[in-house]
Formats: C-alpha cells, sequence, structure tokens
C-alpha cells in the first residue's frame, strides 16, 4: 500500500524472530499443535492438507491406469468403485473445499486487513482439530467394518442406506469436515467485519479477502444442510430409520435435493477464493491496479447468492417438473455473467501493465484458461436438452476437474508460489517452479479434455469397463495422468528443498502493495510491530 | 463457540463484545439451517402422507407436550432475568436464575425421557412390529419425531454444558457486570434452544 503509514516491515530491516522460531508456552510438536497462531494453523492444514492430496491423486492415478484399457488392468471392479470413492471425498471435502480458505485464508487474510489474528485464534484451532478427526474416520472408513465405502462421494440414497460398504463411518467423517468448514466461514466473517485496521474501509479490502467473505456465507448458511442430511444417512443405516429408502416410504429425490443445496453452493465455496487468490495475483505481475474492483466485489457476492438457487441442474435426470428444469437452468446460466465479470477484469488488469512472468502469474494464466474450459463447459451441460444427453458421462467428469482442479487446483498453486515467499521467508528455484508448471498444465489438459471427447461419446462415468470405441481417448487421458503427476512431484521437490536452502526471500519479492507485502518475511508473531492505519485503495501501484 | 479467546492467545488486551455476540448470532444463524433441512423433510413428507400424519399425531400426548413448552418458555425468561441480575451487579441472584434454568432445563428431558419410554412401550419405535404395521406415512412421521426431538434434546443437553460453563466463570468472577457477554452468548443459544422447540412442538403435536 503506497501511501499506508508503516512506522516497522520493509521500511526497517531489523529481523525479529518469525512465527516460525518464536518462543511459545509449549515446546517441540505441541508448539505447533496447540498453536493458536493463525499462521501456525495455516501451516498445520497445508501439510495434512498436502498429505490428504498426495493421497486422493495418487488413487486419481490409479483410477486411470485401471482406465486405462479396457478389461480389468490393475484392479477389480469393488476395488475400483472404492477408489473413485474415496478420491471424491478426499479431494472434494479435504482438499478443494478447505484448501484456499484454510491454509491461504488463514495465513493472509488477518495481515491483509491489518490484523493480529483471526477473531477467535482457539475455535480456530478447533477447526482444524475437526478437519483432522473428519479425516482420520474417512481413511479409517476404509480399513474397517464391511470393506471401502462405495458408490461415490455424493452418497446417494438409497444406494447409501442400503450397501453393505462402510458408507456410514465415511458420512460421519464428511460431518466432521463439514463442521470444520462452518467454523472456518464464522472465524472469517467476524475476523473481516470486526478487526480491520483503522482506515480499512470496505472499499479498501483486498479482493481475496472479499472472496472470503462471500465464501464464508456461504460456509455458515449451506453447510449444516449437508451435514444434517448426511446425519440423516448415518442414522438411517444404524437406526434402521428411512428418511430416504423407499421401502419406508422415504424419497430419494429429496435426498438428492438436500444433498445439493449444500453441495451445489459448495462449487463456490470452492471457486470463490480461487479467483480471490488470481485477483490478488494479476494486479501485482502487471503492477497494475485491478481493474474494476467493484464490479469483481460485486460479482464475488453475486455467485455467492445466485448459487444457492442452481442445485436443480444436478439433478435434470432424476425427476424434477419441466417448470422446475428451466428455471434451474435459467438461473444457472445467469451464473456465468459474474464469472466472466471477473475473467474480463483480470484481463482487462493485465492490458497495458507491466507484465513480469513468473510462476505465480503463469499459474494464474492456467487458471483463466482451464476455468473458461470448465466454465463454457458448464454452460453446454447447464442447457437441459444437451445435459440428458451428456449426463453422468465422462464430459461431466471433464467439467467438472476443469473447475475444482483447473480452476481451485491452479489458483491454489498459484496461490502456494505467490505467498510462499511470505510464509517461509526463502525463495524456491523460479526455472524449476516454471518447467513443473509446463508439466503441470499440459499433462492437466491431455488427462482431462478427452474425457469431454469420450463423454460426448457417450461414455458412462464411473464405470469400471468401457467399450472398445472409448480405448484411445482413454488411453491419451491416462498419459496426461502421467505428466500431470510428474509436474507435481516436481513442484513439491521444488518447495521442500526450497524450504531450507533457497535463497533469502526479500520482504517483498513480488513488489505487491497489500498489507502483506509491508511486513518481514517470515512474518512475526503478532505481524504487525503497530497496526497500520490505511490510507488508500489496495493495488495502488507506483 | 464464540468467546473472546483473543484475549488469551496474544496475551493482549484484545476483547471485542460485538465480535463475540456476531459469532454467536453466525452460528444461531448455521443452527437454524441445520434444523430448517429437517423442516423442509418434514414439510415434504406432511404433503405427501397428510392423513397418515394427522392419525400419527394424535399418539403424542400433547399434555406432555404443553408442559414441556411452558417449561422452556420459562427457562428463557430466568436465562433472560439472569444476565440483568449480573449487569446489575447482582451475582447471587445471576447464579440462583441460572439454576433454576438448569433445573427446567433438566425437568424438561425428564419429561422427554417418559414421553419417550411410552412411545416405545407402545411399539411406536423405528423398527417396531407395531410401527411398520402402520403403513409408510405413520413411520416417516415417527422418524421424524424421533429423530427432529431427539435433535432438540441434544442442543438442550449442550445448552446445558453452556450454562453450567459460564456459571462457573461468573462464580470466579471472570464475567462480571462489566463483562458478561459470554453469558448473553449463552442466554442466546438457550433461547434458540427454546426457538427450535416452539416450532416442532405445534408441528408435531398441534397440527392434527
Amino acid at each position: 500500500m503506497s501511501e499506508t503509514v508503516l512506522k516497522a516491515g520493509s521500511a526497517e530491516p531489523q529481523y525479529q524472530p518469525s512465527y516460525l522460531e518464536m518462543e511459545t508456552k509449549h515446546k517441540g510438536i505441541l508448539s505447533w499443535i496447540l498453536a493458536t497462531d493463525h499462521k501456525r494453523i495455516a501451516q498445520l492444514y497445508f501439510f495434512s492438507m498436502m498429505t490428504m492430496f498426495l493421497i486422493g491423486a495418487l488413487i486419481g492415478v490409479l483410477i486411470r491406469i485401471e482406465l486405462m484399457a479396457p478389461g480389468r488392468t490393475i484392479m477389480d471392479a469393488q476395488t475400483y468403485n472404492g477408489f473413485f470413492t474415496l478420491h471424491g471425498i478426499i479431494m472434494i471435502f479435504m482438499f478443494v473445499i478447505p484448501g484456499l480458505p484454510a491454509v491461504f485464508g488463514n495465513f493472509v487474510m488477518p495481515i491483509m486487513i491489518g490484523a493480529k489474528d483471526v477473531a477467535f485464534p482457539r475455535v480456530n484451532l478447533l477447526s482444524w482439530y475437526l478437519y483432522v478427526i473428519g479425516g482420520i474416520i474417512v481413511l479409517t472408513s476404509q480399513f474397517v467394518g464391511s470393506g471401502p465405502p462405495d458408490g461415490g462421494w455424493t452418497f446417494y440414497a438409497p444406494y447409501s442406506v442400503k450397501s453393505a460398504a462402510n458408507i456410514g463411518m465415511a458420512a460421519m467423517g464428511a460431518f466432521f469436515l463439514g463442521f470444520s468448514s462452518i467454523l472456518t466461514g464464522l472465524n472469517f466473517l467476524v475476523t473481516i467485519h470486526r478487526m480491520r485496521a483503522p482506515g480499512m474501509s470496505w472499499d479498501r479490502i483486498p479482493l481475496f479477502v472479499w472472496s472470503l467473505y462471500a465464501t464464508g456465507w456461504i460456509q455458515i448458511l449451506a453447510t449444516p444442510v449437508i451435514g444434517i442430511t448426511l446425519v440423516l444417512i448415518v442414522f438411517e443405516r444404524v437406526f434402521q430409520l428411512g428418511f430416504f429408502d423407499p421401502a419406508f416410504g422415504g424419497d430419494p429425490i429429496l435426498y438428492q435435493h438436500l444433498f445439493w443445496i449444500y453441495s451445489h453452493p459448495a462449487v463456490y465455496v470452492m471457486i470463490l477464493p480461487a479467483m480471490g487468490a488470481i485477483s490478488e495475483i494479476i494486479p501485482t505481475f502487471a503492477q497494475r491496479t485491478i481493474f474494476g474492483y467493484k464490479a469483481i466485489v460485486a460479482s464475488s457476492l453475486l455467485i455467492a447468492f445466485v448459487g444457492y438457487f442452481v442445485w436443480g441442474h444436478h439433478m435434470y435426470t432424476s425427476g424434477m417438473s419441466d417448470t422446475a428444469k428451466w428455471v434451474f437452468s435459467f438461473i444457472t446460466f445467469l451464473v456465468a455473467i459474474p464469472s466472466a465479470i471477473k475473467v474480463f477484469n483480470w484481463v482487462a488488469t493485465l492490458y497495458k501493465g507491466s507484465i513480469n512472468i513468473q510462476p505465480p502469474l503463469l499459474y494464474a494464466v492456467a487458471f483463466m484458461f482451464t476455468f473458461m474450459i470448465g466454465g463454457f463447459t458448464g454452460l453446454i451441460i447447464g442447457a437441459v436438452a444437451q445435459d440428458i444427453h451428456l449426463h453422468d458421462t465422462t464430459f461431466i467428469v471433464g467439467h467438472f476437474h476443469y473447475i475444482v482442479f483447473g480452476g481451485t487446483g491452479f489458483a491454489f498453486f498459484g496461490a502456494l508460489h505467490y505467498w510462499y515467499p511470505k510464509m517461509y521467508g526463502r525463495m524456491y528455484n523460479i526455472k524449476l517452479a516454471n518447467i513443473a508448471w509446463g508439466l503441470f498444465f499440459f499433462g492437466f489438459n491431455v488427462l482431462y479434455f478427452p474425457m469431454f471427447v469420450a463423454g460426448y461419446m457417450g461414455m458412462p462415468r464411473r464405470y469400471f469397463d468401457y467399450l472398445p470405441e472409448f480405448y484411445i481417448p482413454n488411453l491419451i487421458s491416462t498419459m496426461g495422468s502421467w505428466f500431470l503427476y510428474a509436474g507435481i512431484i516436481l513442484m513439491i521437490y521444488n518447495l521442500v528443498k526450497s524450504r531450507k536452502t533457497g535463497a533469502i526471500a526479500p520482504a517483498n519479492p513480488w513488489h505487491g502493495v497489500t498489507l502483506e507485502w509491508s511486513i518481514q518475511s517470515p512474518p512475526t508473531y503478532e505481524n504487525f510491530d503497530e497496526i497500520p492505519v490505511v490510507k488508500d485503495g489496495p493495488y495502488k501501484f507506483k | 463457540m464464540s468467546d473472546h479467546s483473543a484475549t488469551q492467545s496474544h496475551g493482549l488486551v484484545h476483547r471485542d463484545d460485538e465480535g463475540s455476540k456476531l459469532g454467536m448470532w453466525l452460528f444461531i444463524f448455521t443452527e437454524i439451517l441445520l434444523f430448517g433441512a429437517l423442516f423442509i423433510v418434514y414439510s415434504v413428507y406432511r404433503f405427501k402422507n397428510q392423513d397418515a400424519f394427522h392419525a400419527a399425531a394424535l399418539n403424542l400426548d400433547t399434555v406432555i407436550g404443553t408442559v414441556n413448552t411452558v417449561i422452556l418458555i420459562v427457562s428463557s425468561a430466568t436465562i433472560a432475568m439472569s444476565i440483568s441480575a449480573l449487569q446489575q451487579k447482582n451475582k447471587k441472584l445471576a447464579i440462583t436464575l441460572m439454576v433454576i434454568t438448569l433445573v427446567l432445563a433438566f425437568s424438561f428431558l425428564v419429561n422427554k425421557y417418559f414421553e419417550w419410554g411410552a412411545k416405545f412401550h407402545h411399539g411406536l419405535y423405528p423398527g417396531a412390529e407395531h410401527l411398520m404395521s402402520l403403513g409408510h406415512g405413520q413411520n416417516q412421521f415417527f422418524f421424524l419425531y424421533f429423530f427432529m426431538t431427539g435433535l432438540h434434546a441434544f442442543h438442550v443437553i449442550v445448552g446445558m454444558g453452556f450454562i453450567i460453563f459460564v456459571m462457573r466463570q461468573v462464580m470466579r468472577d471472570e464475567l462480571t457486570y462489566n463483562n458478561y457477554t459470554r453469558l448473553e452468548n449463552a442466554g442466546l443459544y438457550w433461547h434458540l434452544v427454546d426457538l427450535i422447540w416452539i416450532y416442532l412442538f405445534p408441528l408435531f403435536y398441534l397440527i392434527h
């Protein structure tokens, strides 16, 4: 912030013990797992989440290898069912939903608004514990009881209440993960409302913070619905209730409604913070004020709001009145407007900027590319007539991977490369990061694009086996997954290695102007020696 | 859920009563949405099985239901009064009123216990042969009855825990006449528990 008054930080090279080294009540590992500091909690989330991500990604690769050729390749059908279910639960509930808010929201959001911590630091730690408990329950469900959960991460009834597999436990785990998400959202909302530094008015809040604000409302207002719905599934299995079981007069379609009333807004829990991170990266690497600050803010809030009313588009083939179908279809199209506003604004920000091509910007540009493909294919399947043809084909799988992996995933790793020097005070190897990004981006497209083709040809999703005519797209797709995985491994190798041996990073390596760049890297325990006074909007570059 | 955690965490003087209350309100929103989903399930099945829901509701004891409603409303009043008492520096009265609230809450649960016991006695529980023979609609009614009142009873227990927690702090003078937000939050939570019951009561007991 160019005109921000700062007594300490970048102006003063005097180094103080960072949050990584600080003295606390507890020693050793306890100083981490009992930490209430938002930056340490962000690290806790980061490591647990990357672990889950790598497990999920490994399972994804195994699924791809199984689908490399028709027939059995490396696993039997029931293992395959368990694997795609676990892959979905891990990636959705443990990586993309909590991802950006829990890691980068926790790390930079309080700093960006000039606060010393979040509003409820202990609740913040509790959220992490709920996350870990949920994760452990989900993973345990794989090994105990009557076999790994199958039937997909959506827990569709009545299969989920009748399957002999250990679905109840997995649903319970997802409930805890949802609770964790609610508390994070609640914490952020109160923090953003109450803890902004003097002068940080609503029109001066960085866009990443705005996106977390919109996300927070979705988290607290949508997540309870799926929470209770999953509890109903658990109770159905344990106590012989029959809310969704037609044998007791239950209504499976009602389950789908309740599920998607949350799980569609959850898509915006995944993508909004990702868009927020991109809105931070682009102005910094273009050294130019963001184009249309207010429009981006409004579009975040609009997406959060409209996102509540589109859940029916998951259910065009489930049984709904035609009126409901076209209403849902129409509202679904509306979501494209605020999304497009953002993309246009990002492009307009880059226009005539002093563009500095660095890994975070590469990830941001990749995000725009994949997000647009994901978005446009979303319009294709948002139309009822086309969706009837494409429903439950790999076209859908391609679409949502382009959104949640191509969108949220690229934004997550872009944000990681952007804030990495701030988090650890070290710089990674830029060249290696670029190569990793190239592999990642190339592999991603080779992996997921053929799914559109196969899906359009009629290949069903979630099937263990397929007809010979789908062989070529599946083979290409599987090969893409190897490039993708190589890219991820290279990226992680680079980041892990640089953590100890990378060059010491300056406080502001990218010449960013939001508040987090005005303090030392890594930040001290209390972030600011003196709470800054904000005198101008964000993104004022000289 | 929300409290002044920030106070302890940094050893700084950071107390934000407004923030704490905001946190509690947001948590209450999530609770309302949690029950909201169940109210949707209730409405859908009531709409589908109107006659069966009517017949099933006749099995519920309106007297116990009414008594429990009165108990909860009175307890909401006593917890509100205890906040006022603490504000007026009357610590003893505040604690007495909290104890009364807890006694009322406990008697609510006792009534609930007998009520549920009677249902079990009459074979009106999920999986019971008698209930199965009554058809889908009545089954759904009792699934929802047990699940929703059970979840509500769970909230009563959590609310009691919350009140006990703040009562201890009032006793130790950690909450005082100029620092009572946590008691207010316990009160807010208790009103939520009361409010949900205000909706459950007519839906299950009164609409015939």
